[in-house]
């Protein structure tokens, strides 16, 4: 099994966004980064994920299975992590590993008292006294304490303190050694991306615009810089979002090859950032609209 | 094995990974039948991500400087040493070929492409 979560044919359709025709997939055993601007459906996304929402159509398959008949497993086997504690705030982790573990098969108490103590994690104290950095461990410290294989996590950097979100990077890169665990998680913090992700999934308006490994990003994609008069409507083709000024124009464009056949030493080339991909690919999505 | 990656390089991070593991098994440094670390392990030592260190590794095998056994991982393969070091003088051939064809042009004697050559060569 290649894709650890397969959306086909996704629809739903709220008052003010909709989702049409979804197909999405993400692939065992690698980091795949979420991105896309506020209210672009990424939340609806990880609740459709978790059949804490359900689709109007379409097919949501978690580890091949699908929720109807396979809820309780799926869920066995998923760390949502997140930061708002809801049913917990007023318990300290050590009631909480009383709680949760018999709720799961695979529940390893050595291993939850081993993260405790490696994420320096106070056993006693209420989980809403915690910080947000906190809550974060404590959240993957239980996810990773029932094995879970898949790890979904909706923006799990936001609002951390930029040596608290390494620390965060490097756990992840540790969950990663062991290749039967996915790691699929929103940011808006592109940079966190650049260092591990392995693919990254742009979502606009509830669309899939790229689901694609970094460094094919990376190759594929660059900041273009030269002067207005090379522009017409031919040489215009190769660009996604073209943005002029009195003093040139800069680009973005997901042809490297054609760029320099065409301009050769005329322009400059830069690579591309994930944050400068999605800002020109945001600009020319609504451009065709 | 040491290995050392700059993210503000214009090289692309495989490419770093493969050449710094390519020169270790030319100097002899990564004898054959060596094992390469785990692609995962080498990912988190490096910082980097997965699919990163496993191209580096693709890269590796296809060009024949490593194979792999599924799941036990990758190891040095056998150098014939004489063919590479062939190759390569080749390339330098070909190179040198062109500086020459580039000093006829300008009128640069022998003597001062000499020259020239030792300046850079002793730098």
């Amino acid at each position: 099994m290649e894709n650890v979560i397969e959306f086909r044919g996704i629809s739903k359709k709220f008052k003010e966004f909709s989702i049409e025709n979804l197909d999405l997939q993400i692939k065992r055993g690698y980091i795949t980064g979420f991105i896309g601007a506020n209210g672009a459906g990424k939340s609806t996304i990880i609740k459709l994920m978790m059949n804490l929402l359900q689709a109007d159509k379409g097919e949501v398959k978690v580890f091949g299975m699908d929720y109807f008949s396979h809820a309780k497993e799926i869920k066995e086997r998923i760390g949502f992590v997140y930061d708002r504690n809801v049913f917990y705030e007023a318990l300290s982790l050590k009631d909480i590993s009383r709680i949760v573990a018999p709720a799961y098969k695979c529940w390893n108490n050595k291993q939850f008292k081993a993260y405790v103590d490696k994420f320096e994690l106070p056993l006693n104290k209420p989980i809403k006294k915690f910080s947000k950095g906190m809550q974060m461990k404590a959240s993957l410290a239980i996810a990773l304490s029932h094995d879970a294989e898949l790890i979904i996590m909706d923006e799990p950097t936001a609002g951390l303190d930029p040596a608290f979100r390494r620390e965060l990077l490097d756990i992840f890169q540790e969950v990663m050694v062991d290749e039967r665990r996915t790691i699929f998680f929103s940011t808006h913090i592109t940079s966190d991306l650049d260092r591990i992700a392995d693919y990254i999934v742009l979502i606009e308006k509830g669309e899939v615009l790229f689901n694609k490994p970094i460094y094919e990003l990376k190759e594929r994609y660059a900041i273009v810089k030269g002067s207005t008069n090379l522009l017409d409507r031919d040489t215009e083709e190769s660009f996604i979002k073209i943005e002029r000024s009195s003093t040139g124009f800069q680009a973005l464009t997901n042809n490297v090859e054609e760029v320099k056949e065409l301009f050769g030493d005329h322009v400059v080339m830069e690579e591309a950032s994930l944050e400068e991909i999605m800002f020109y690919v945001k600009g020319a999505h609504s451009q065709h609209d | 094995m040491q290995i050392i990656i700059s993210n503000n390089s214009k090289e692309p991070i495989y490419e770093q990974i493969m050449k710094q593991i390519q020169t270790a098994i030319l100097s002899g440094e990564l004898a054959e039948g060596t094992a390469l670390p785990s692609i995962r392990q080498l990912a988190k030592d490096l910082k980097i991500s997965v699919i990163t260190t496993k191209r580096a590794y693709e890269e590796l095998e296809k060009s024949g400087f490593t194979y792999s056994i599924v799941g036990k991982g990758s190891f040095v393969a056998e150098q014939n040493l004489d063919v590479i070091r062939e190759k390569k003088l080749k390339v330098i051939e070909e190179q040198l070929s062109v500086v020459i064809a580039n000093s006829r042009e300008l009128g640069l004697s022998y003597q001062e492409l000499q020259e020239l050559l030792k300046l850079l060569y002793e730098e």
